[in-house]
């Protein structure tokens, strides 16, 4: 071979051509795959949200028991305005459905950078989140019983990375019907203890303080709770932190929506 | 020099010639890159807790080895010397990315569960190792056998722990599309008024280590050849 293969020269045009013969069949197979991943990620978005209301689906029933007891989807913006309603199946394709809207990366773009920022101070939020023209999610379920009831997504940070969940309101909007919460790479055994059920169970039957310092507290470790609270996971107080901030902070514009229904209604 | 070159085409014919069966039975036993080299212990104690997981693991290991180890071999004559290492990473790399692209559209549950453990297939020592110390010298054919060899050697462990694991640890068998089968009758469970009880200590990840110890006790008390002179 004439080549010398330790040329600077020939190490450069190597790599080039390696890079692009990569770069390529990655690009194919995300591309071929994405599809499938989607529909995968919509299936365990609907199970998640029929968990909350106490249904539980697996990846074959999803999408029919989505259909059964989900009967609206609404988007409402940061004052609590509807901005739409749907009630017809679910088009994960569709991204003016509510179904299709991606809180996780709203958080991610700009919710997480303006609550560092507020520091707890929610006029500062609020402005720096007036412009980034944000819409919330919100699922209007009925469960066997005939109960109405609001599953609401709510995504915020843990100690490591994102946290998120979906909490269930019963008809007064008040009273939790149930929670769950899952994480992507919280401590195994402390913060990531949040998913289990012994945690999420104590959410059943709390209430929501309206017009208290705080809509709901997830109190550290061990402390006494009331009918506003529970107790939070000793050793993941940063993680209980995370859903205390993420619950308050989302629940407080849903029920600017919610006084305003009731309002209506009267 | 004819006679020669005759032998060597025998040789590289007989797919299961001496030194080609030694290629793929040694690392089951001999030289097994878990319980000898102690190579990729940490998926191996992490991923051990369901037998499914440990299945889709031991298959994504055995498509990148085997992957990893044939390509390099074919540019083997092409790689710079200078960036070697990066050209084995990068095609690792790839070929991991490619195994989680397909896990998350096909198998999402047990990528879930998984979860980095995929992706750290790149930084598996049995891989890295191999493609160094065999592919880069050798042609393809032989590459494939020993990818295989390898693969297989750590496919065995992990099964063997898994199975342990889960048995005693959830008093289950879990396979991947079969979903996870309690062959234990429920009655017999404390919390039903029965006398068993799963033991929890198997789930959790020191219970791997013992359990690998365990295995490597008993390859060493049978294969006496292991065991070092000090």
């Amino acid at each position: 071979m004439a080549i010398d293969k330790n040329s600077t020269g020939y190490t450069f045009i190597f790599s080039i051509a390696m890079v692009v013969v990569v770069g390529t069949s990655l690009a194919f197979t995300a591309l071929s795959l994405k599809d499938r991943q989607d529909a995968n990620a919509a299936d365990k978005k609907m199970m998640d949200i029929l968990r909350a209301i106490g249904v539980s689906a697996d990846r074959s029933n999803a999408n029919d028991l989505f259909a059964e007891y989900v009967v609206e989807r609404v988007a409402i913006d940061l004052e609590g305005r509807l901005v739409s309603a749907i009630s017809d199946a679910v088009n994960p394709k569709d991204k003016s459905d509510p179904f299709s809207i991606d809180v996780k990366k709203d958080y991610r773009a700009s919710i997480k950078s303006a609550v560092k920022a507020a520091d707890g101070d929610e006029l500062a939020m609020a402005k720096s989140l007036a412009d980034a023209d944000l819409t919330f999610p919100l699922f209007r379920c009925v469960n066997d019983a005939n109960q109405n009831l609001f599953v609401i997504p709510v995504v915020g940070s843990g100690l490591w990375g994102p946290i998120w969940g979906y909490v269930a309101l019963e008809e007064d909007m008040t009273t939790i019907f149930g929670a769950n919460f899952d994480h992507k790479t919280e401590t195994p055994g402390l913060g990531a203890e949040i998913k289990e059920s012994f945690f999420t169970d104590k959410f059943k039957g709390k209430k929501l303080d309206v017009g208290g310092s705080a809509l709901f507290s997830v109190l550290k470790g061990g402390a006494l709770t009331d009918e506003n609270s529970v107790d939070g996971i000793t050793g993941g107080t940063i993680t209980s932190k995370g859903v205390d901030e993420m619950i308050n902070r989302t629940l407080k514009v849903y029920l600017r929506y919610f006084e305003s229904q009731t309002q209506a209604r009267i | 020099m004819s006679a020669e070159t005759a032998a060597a085409t025998a040789k590289k014919d007989s797919l299961f010639s001496k030194k080609n069966r030694k290629l793929l039975i040694d690392p089951l036993d001999d030289s097994n890159p878990i319980t000898v080299q102690v190579l990729g212990i940490c998926s191996a104690l992490a991923i051990t807790v369901q037998l499914q997981q440990a299945v889709i693991m031991s298959l994504s290991v055995l498509f990148v080895m085997i992957g990893g180890n044939v390509i390099v071999s074919l540019l083997r004559n092409m790689i710079p010397d200078r960036i070697r290492i990066i050209v084995q990473l990068v095609v690792v790399a790839s070929l991991v990315i490619i195994v989680d692209q397909v896990l998350k559209a096909f198998q999402p549950d047990i990528s879930e569960k998984l979860s980095v453990f995929v992706g750290l297939i790149i930084t598996n020592c049995i891989i890295m190792g191999r493609l160094e110390a065999f592919a880069l010298g050798n042609k393809p054919g032989p590459s494939f056998l020993d990818a295989i060899g390898n693969a297989m050697g750590y496919a065995w462990i992990l099964l063997a722990v898994s199975i342990i694991r889960e048995i005693f640890g959830s008093g289950a068998i879990s396979l991947p599309g079969m979903g996870q089968v309690k062959f234990l009758p429920a009655e017999w469970f404390m919390s039903e008024g029965g006398f068993y009880e799963n033991n929890n200590l198997m789930i959790l990840p020191p219970m791997a280590l013992i359990t690998v110890g365990v295995i490597i006790w008993i390859q060493r008390s049978r294969n006496q050849s292991l065991i070092e002179e000090n």
